[in-house]
């Protein structure tokens, strides 16, 4: 078993940071998969076959959404920025230019890792052996 | 900023860095129950209530013709270890000093860990109910002498599988039951902890704040220790020579299966 997600030694990594690498991988693999259904689609000719990778993509919209839910609420910065950028009309790269500008500089969130600003991080932390 | 108020201490980045991380080494050795029990969460400062999924039937309706109900929810609890520090040592460690006396907040750490611990393994009168206190089982007696721990300990892992609970199983032990594991050797030297450990397959926890003993399962749904704020440092206040702090916690524990645990005394 893999755990390629991990960037640094897991053993020295708090559970929240772990929690979220998973999640950041996972979202990874969800984008992977609506590309490579986007590829797929572009070149079927059989319309049934479309139907049916259609819905495939469907899946992994919403489990795209969700990683990225999960991680926007346990990063208050990142969904700061994200809330500035995501569903608005306009020009993308100025508002994403605008909201780091707002989030970062203005001192923004500043928690552990994957928790509400000021939290220690540490949840969990079943698995210890003392 | 948010209700901690951090930014409005006179602590600088790199002094918050060290207070936080100060703080998580010394929170995690101590925050036995989080290492054998489910934790939901964190669901946020705003969250107040556990769902308990019940509901009670109320005698009176608005009008009549109805009948009403009202549902149960078990409200979370505000926890706080406050301490001050003295602003020269804060100062000191943006001088880079590796030797700042952190000792007040060393030991609200540790009274924070152990109240967690305390109310998740003997509850709190009128607030939430404990694992051992909800626990159906007798307690078995542990006794004062760590060579003959490995028998009350099987007998309670023996008690859980009679009851259908599957492990692994988990022992928290008080401080001076810890010690007294750690210390003990049987005939022929091999360690008692070892011992306890193949008995459990599972960890051995030091669960500062409970007396005697507790085996539980560890197979999860069992015990369920929501966070609604998970420890935070927050900011109370401040004079020309100390500033006023805080460890904080909101949270609720719910015991699902009373069976699942046997407490050992």
């Amino acid at each position: 078993m893999g755990f390629d997600q991990y960037h640094e030694p897991p053993e020295e990594l708090p559970p929240a940071t772990r929690t979220f690498a998973r999640l950041c991988a996972s979202l990874t693999e969800e984008a992977e998969a609506i590309g490579w259904y986007e590829q797929r689609i572009a070149v079927e000719t059989d319309p049934e076959a479309v139907a049916v990778m259609r819905d495939a993509q469907g899946e992994e919209f919403k489990h795209f959404s969700m990683d990225l839910e999960f991680l926007l609420r346990r990063s208050p910065a990142w969904r700061e920025i994200a809330e500035g950028v995501l569903f608005q009309p306009g020009d993308i790269v100025e508002h994403g230019e605008e909201a780091e500008a707002d989030t970062l500089e203005a001192g923004g969130a500043d928690g552990e890792a994957g928790y509400p600003a000021g939290s220690l991080g540490i949840g969990s932390l079943k698995g210890a052996r003392r | 900023m948010n209700h901690l108020l951090r930014s409005l201490a006179p602590i600088s980045d790199s002094a918050w860095k060290e207070l936080d991380d100060e703080a998580r080494e010394r929170l995690a050795p101590a925050l036995a129950a989080r290492k054998l029990v489910d934790f939901s969460g964190p669901h946020g400062w705003d969250h107040s209530a556990t769902n308990l999924g019940r509901a009670v039937a109320l005698d009176s309706a608005p009008c009549d013709g109805v009948t009403a109900a009202q549902r149960r929810v078990l409200p979370l609890v505000e926890v706080r270890a406050h301490f001050e520090l003295s602003l020269s040592e804060l100062r000191d460690i943006d001088r880079g000093a590796d030797d700042a006396d952190l000792g007040p907040l060393d030991r609200a750490a540790h009274q924070i860990a152990v109240s967690e611990n305390t109310a998740v393994f003997h509850g709190w009168q009128g607030v939430m109910e404990g694992i051992a206190e909800a626990s159906p089982h007798e307690g078995i007696t542990l006794g004062n002498q760590p060579d003959a721990y490995r028998r009350p300990v099987a007998a309670a892992v023996e008690r859980l599988l009679h009851s259908g609970i599957s492990g692994p199983y988990g022992l928290a032990l008080g401080g001076e039951e810890y010690k007294r594991v750690v210390e003990g050797a049987e005939h022929g030297g091999y360690p008692l902890l070892e011992h306890l450990r193949k008995i459990l397959d599972g960890p051995i926890i030091w669960a500062p704040g409970v007396g005697g003993a507790v085996v539980v399962s560890l197979r999860g749904g069992d015990f369920v220790f929501e966070s609604g704020e998970d420890l935070s440092i927050g900011y109370e206040g401040h004079d020309a020579a100390t500033v006023r702090l805080y460890l904080e916690e909101s949270f609720s524990f719910h015991v699902a299966t009373p069976e699942a645990a046997v407490p050992l005394a």
